[in-house]
């Protein structure tokens, strides 16, 4: 396991410089000034505008800016953002409620999603699973910003139940909502993805024998088929959690969650490059500790993965 | 449970013992949308206690089907259609699922095929074993179930159980899991035990030392065995009575001994005649040379008679052996990076030194268990491989430094034939477009002699020219087999390396296929390099023999004198683990 | 005959006319040719839903190429006046706050999702089978390389890497072939991984060493034997690509950094009306069904292809 392990940290660390360099050289590279973008067609005082390169250290060699900000990573500093106030600053304010609202996804659409897909798989072919099927098609094509306003419409507005935004501190009961929409679409793959492996788990061998040494139906299930399937879809929660983070940035935004991903939209929504860049960037480390951990879970699943000959 | 009150047929019954196994007129069928296909159409067989019984049959038979059938595990769609599976006098056919946990693993106990699938890879050994004896309420769970698991583990032969419950399916070898399903399946002492190929997926020696094993268990308990096997040989060996299936159906049954040295059904009569482990141990029994005996073939068997093709081919033969060698390996060595998984990769020496000869015109046959280094030394000698050192010499040419044209003049006088009838043809070329690939990438003739050339390949492989435009999908591993012998014999090489060639085929279509190879031997004086695990088969179609064993050649000779005077123990184990040792053969 | 049940000590030998000998490996010659490719054609055919989603991505595709077939109403044309109108003659889906034509506006923005959408995928499939087939087939250090770069391109989740890229890059730069570019350029690795792995195993059958034996050229190998027979999955997953390029394409509009102002979108649509959910939720909900319903053609097209394709999903079905 320890070896496992230290080889995945292995493997992170070029991707973890090569994206940085990557994000880094895009907005070096592109045509276009991101300071000028920043003020619309306005234009911007050629003053202010230099003090604003200055701030971003726009006026320093590609590779400086580079190393400038890499070398902020290590000591918890993630640049300023447009309003001045420094990006890990609004981080502390910020992650914990993003954190809450992707672990209530992540919850709803694991639980969710493997118990519906367990059934479906188990009963291949019947009403359940045709149902299963279809709604889960439907939800991977709808935009998750058409679900989210569709929420908002019915539970909001129509029946009142759930507030269109999310209060002061973030409450749970007001995160509910924007997480079940933040759900939807993983839920969805979650679900075909547990049918797909149930269904391969019934006809593997080793499920047969476990069948014929006497064990009850309810035990094979949960024994042998469920805990086998479960590897595959905590693989998918892994490298779905890019999509997670750009749902969180458009759900958050819509519901005005007070997270990471309401200020990325919001530096979007009004062209503050420098925060984009830096939020994205913020993002991207994320989802690289999140796949870490991930994969690291994956050796808790899978012994032959955790065993190396 | 409903307990059926058997209406006795006449005749059914012997005087005074009750079978513990007693199936009648079973019919089972896999139900599609076309309807109800039939897979065993109206099967009788009795098991009494104690009793070993084999079902024989290649695949297709039915004979796994029937077994399933008795423990209600019929993968997908199958089921029972109609009769009955008495047992202990209870039909098992109209058993409730619920009933039948009580039934599996208690009273009747399954070791299935393959160990590599058959176990959870994500737990623990310890754990698969501990579950079956709290299901079958033969421990509680905890510390009693731990020291039970302990006891089976080490019954079943695996003598450092205690440190060895922890650890996972993959961290075992075939064998020790096979071990491990043998112990699963008589924990509990059933009456009955289902044993279905239990050794066919691993290596010889192995299975003749489990198989050794699983009989003094069985034996001990009084268990009785239902033995489904494709090897009639191993069969005979092991099992008191034989059943013989053939398309659903029992052909022929009865005493072991009796069937061998008497078989009347014609099918029956085929088996004998094409199963290899049968055919070497006759000749052994002969105590002669291929060349000097004769052995009458079985009357309605001559297409499938290995015995009678390897004399044809040893007639053929007297003498060309003094010819020139068209293989010279010279101290061969291949060492491989084995990736270690701990940041680091390791030497890993796959061959070692190996040196031979192959004499022009000649079968030499590289016999090995898995993981001897022998399909390597395959590779090398296609030069699909570099080797790390050592030299290889083909027709006077050491193929070491060739490069560009040099190299595809060698592989035109050297081609291959792989063992996966299932995957040596791309399923997206046609037979004709296969056929005629290497024509077309050496350039050789117009479209038309290429056409011309395919059909008179066909009908050298004995196939209708009908199948140019048909895929590989559409037909057996035995005519895919042939398409790529076919292939193989487009450029009229000189060698033809066969690694496995006949391994993954059905004992009848094997025999065909080993006939067609001694025919087109004699006729086209090609060399062979054959390889394979199985050394009865090299009785029948080698001059030469080399025992490779962990990359070395431990044994190199002709084949009478390695089968006759075996030098090497390990050669010695080898051929003892051949089925049907313990036979008595009407030659 | 009667005796001839199997008893347990006799010899019993079923009568031969019920069991008669078949010959051995005998070659059935009258069928249709048949090979994976054409199975799945022939698959595909016998299902409904291929012709159900296969005909709203035509509509969607005959919309995009000829709007005007299906209205005459200019969708710039906007009028504060109808600010919110219900539909009324000729203006069957009423007016955005706007008051331009809700209707004319789903027309016209078709052009845009499904321009977007071929854009993507031909870079995502250009890209991801040229570097997955080198990386698979040749191994060693073209992979290792490959491989690298693969993993750092997939750490930047597309939309992401998008929406910086569409951030930086200049107000008058912004079109559809940038915005296509910006996501494509991120998106590739999925198809290359998917390659990749497909050739690994491909790469080790023996038709291939054989082709290889056979004296082959190993380029030739490679497209005549390697890319066919591991394609298939790369067809199922651009089929589905292309439903996420739209979906992309719409995030980014919503998000109002995709393209210049006078392009029309669905997410540009959805993004203006979304502050009239309260007052007159039906502006929202037009482009979201079109938007909602072309992804869902694609996505089902694909679901049948992989069907088709792929034995296990057919197993499962």
């Amino acid at each position: 396991m320890v070896w496992y392990i230290l080889r995945r940290l292995l493997q992170v660390i070029p991707v973890f410089f090569g994206a940085t360099l990557l994000i880094y050289f895009m907005v070096f590279a592109l045509p276009g000034d991101p300071i000028a973008a920043l003020a619309g067609d306005r234009g911007l005082n050629p003053a202010v505008a230099d003090a604003l390169r200055v701030r971003y250290h726009l006026d320093q060699p590609f590779i400086v800016q580079y190393l400038i900000f890499v070398g902020g990573i290590f000591v918890g500093d993630f640049g300023t953002a447009f309003s001045g106030q420094p990006v890990s600053e609004i981080l502390a304010a910020t992650f914990p409620v993003t954190l809450r609202l992707a672990l209530l996804a992540v919850a709803i659409e694991a639980v969710a999603g493997i118990f519906i897909g367990l059934v479906s798989g188990l009963r291949k072919g019947k009403l359940f699973d045709s149902s299963a099927l279809v709604v889960s098609l439907i939800l991977i094509s709808v935009p998750i910003f058409v679900t989210a306003f569709v929420a908002q419409y019915i539970f909001g507005i129509r029946l009142g139940i759930a507030r269109t935004t999310v209060g002061i501190g973030a409450p749970w009961e007001d995160l509910i909502l924007p997480a079940f929409v933040l759900a939807t679409v993983s839920f969805a793959y979650i679900v075909r993805l547990t049918r797909a492996s149930v269904i391969e788990n019934l006809n593997e061998d080793f499920v047969r024998t476990a069948t014929a040494k006497g064990l009850s139906r309810r035990r094979v299930i949960r024994v042998h088929i469920l805990r086998n399937s479960m590897i595959p879809v905590v693989t998918y929660i892994g490298t779905d959690f890019g999509l997670l983070m750009v749902g969180a940035t458009v759900t958050e935004g819509i519901f005005n969650v007070p997270g990471v991903g309401r200020t990325l939209y919001q530096a979007i929504i009004r062209s503050e490059a420098p925060t984009v860049v830096s939020f994205v960037t913020v993002m991207v480390i994320i989802y690289l500790v999140a796949n870490l951990l991930v994969d690291v879970l994956y050796g808790f699943l899978d012994p032959r993965i955790r065993y190396v000959k | 449970m409903t307990e059926t009150i058997p209406t006795t047929p006449p005749g059914t019954r012997t005087v005074n013992a009750t079978p513990l196994l007693d199936i009648r007129d079973l019919h089972v069928g896999f139900v599609t949308q076309k309807g109800v296909v039939p897979a065993v159409n109206g099967i009788s067989l009795t098991i009494m206690p104690g009793e070993t019984v084999a079902i024989v049959g290649e695949s297709g038979s039915g004979k796994s089907t029937t077994a399933h059938a008795i423990i209600d595990l019929l993968p997908g769609t199958g089921k029972v259609t109609s009769g009955q599976i008495l047992f202990d006098g209870v039909d098992l056919a109209t058993t409730s699922d619920k009933a039948f946990d009580d039934i599996r693993g208690n009273l009747i106990g399954f070791v299935p095929q393959d160990p590599m699938s058959n176990l959870n890879p994500v737990w623990n050994i310890g754990f698969q074993v501990a579950e079956t004896l709290v299901a079958n309420g033969r421990a509680k769970k905890g510390k009693d179930a731990k020291a039970k698991s302990i006891a089976v583990l080490k019954e079943a032969g695996l003598a450092d159980a205690e440190s060895r419950l922890r650890q996972y399916p993959h961290q075992f070898s075939g064998g020790m899991k096979q071990r491990v399903l043998i112990g699963i399946g008589l924990s509990s002492h059933p009456k009955l035990l289902i044993a279905d190929e239990p050794t066919s997926a691993l290596d010889v020696t192995v299975q003749r030392v489990i198989l050794d094993h699983l009989a003094t268990l069985t034996g001990d308990q009084g268990t009785a065995v239902l033995f489904i096997t494709h090897d009639l040989g191993l069969a005979a060996e092991r099992a008191e009575k034989l059943v013989v299936m053939y398309k659903g159906k029992i052909v022929e049954s009865g005493p072991s001994a009796e069937l061998l040295s008497n078989p009347q059904h014609p099918y029956t009569k085929r088996l004998v005649a094409a199963a290899p482990s049968l055919a070497s141990r006759r000749i052994q029994a002969t105590d002669r040379g291929l060349s000097e005996m004769h052995v009458a073939p079985l009357a309605g068997a001559e297409d499938v008679d290995l015995i009678a093709s390897a004399e044809a081919r040893a007639e053929k033969l007297m003498g060309v052996s003094s010819a020139a060698p068209a293989i010279i390996v010279e101290g061969l060595t291949k060492v491989f990076q084995i990736n270690t998984g701990k940041l680091r990769s390791e030497p890993f020496t796959a061959v070692d030194a190996v040196s031979f000869s192959i004499p022009r015109g000649t079968t030499t046959a590289l016999v090995g268990e898995s993981g001897s280094g022998k399909s390597t030394v395959a590779r090398l000698i296609l030069k699909l491989e570099t080797a790390t050192s050592g030299s290889i010499t083909v027709a006077g040419k050491d193929i070491g430094s060739v490069r560009g044209r040099e190299l595809l003049a060698l592989r035109r006088q050297m081609q291959p034939v792989f063992q996966d009838p299932f995957g040596s043809l791309d399923p997206l070329y046609n037979i004709g477009a296969t056929i005629a690939e290497p024509l077309v990438a050496h350039g050789v003739g117009t479209r038309k002699e290429q056409q011309a050339r395919v059909r008179e390949l066909l009908d050298q492989v004995a196939l209708p020219v009908s199948l140019v435009d048909r895929y590989p999908n559409e037909l057996s591993g035995g005519q895919r087999q042939r398409i790529a012998i076919a292939r193989a014999l487009a450029l009229k090489p000189e060698i033809v390396v066969l690694d496995e060639a006949v391994s993954a085929l059905d004992v009848l279509v094997q025999a065909q296929i080993l006939a067609l190879l001694t025919e087109l031997q004699t006729e086209l004086g090609l060399t062979y390099l054959f390889i394979t695990h199985d050394l009865a088969v090299v009785r029948l179609v080698a001059d030469n023999v080399c025992v490779m064993r962990k990359g070395q050649i431990v044994e190199a000779a002709t084949t009478d004198e390695v089968f006759d005077h075996p030098r090497e123990e390990y050669t010695r184990e080898l051929l003892a683990a051949i089925p049907g040792s313990g036979i008595q053969l009407g030659v | 005959m009667s005796n001839n049940t199997p008893l347990s000590r006799t010899h019993f030998v079923a009568p031969l006319d019920e069991t008669p000998l078949v010959a051995v490996d005998k070659v059935s010659v009258n069928a249709k040719p048949s090979n994976l490719y054409r199975d799945a054609w022939r698959d595909m055919r016998g299902r409904p839903l291929f012709y159900i989603a296969g005909a709203i991505a035509l509509l969607a595709i005959v919309v995009a190429a000829v709007p005007s077939w299906f209205t005459n109403i200019d969708p710039q044309f906007c009028n504060l006046d109808f600010s919110n109108d219900p539909s009324s003659g000729g203006h069957i889906l009423g007016y955005t706050k706007q008051g331009c034509d809700v209707y004319a506006r789903i027309i016209f923005g078709t052009r845009t999702s499904l321009s977007v959408g071929l854009l993507v995928t031909l870079i995502v499939t250009v890209l991801g089978v040229i570097i997955g087939a080198l990386s698979g087939f040749y191994g060693r250090w073209v992979d290792a390389v490959l491989s690298r770069i693969s993993d750092i391109f997939f750490a930047i989740p597309y939309i992401l890497a998008a929406v910086v890229i569409m951030s930086v890059v200049a107000r008058e730069a912004r079109s559809i072939l940038v915005l296509s570019l910006a996501i494509g350029l991120f998106a590739w690795p999925s198809t290359a991984r998917v390659l990749r792995g497909q050739i690994l195993s491909v790469k080790n059958s023996d038709y291939v060493t054989s082709a290889t034996a056979l004296g082959v050229s190993p380029f030739r190998v490679l497209l005549r034997h390697v890319l066919p027979n591991s394609i298939a999955p790369v067809i199922v997953i651009t089929t589905i690509g292309f439903a996420g390029a739209i979906v992309a394409e719409a995030t980014l509009s919503f998000l109002g950094i995709g393209l210049p102002s006078e392009v029309m979108s669905w997410g540009k649509d959805i993004s203006e009306a979304q502050g009239d959910l309260r007052n007159n939720p039906m502006t929202l909900i037009w482009p979201s069904i079109a938007l909602s319903v072309t992804v869902l053609s694609f996505i089902l097209l694909g679901e049948v292809v992989r069907d088709a394709l792929d034995p296990k999903a057919r197993a499962r079905r």
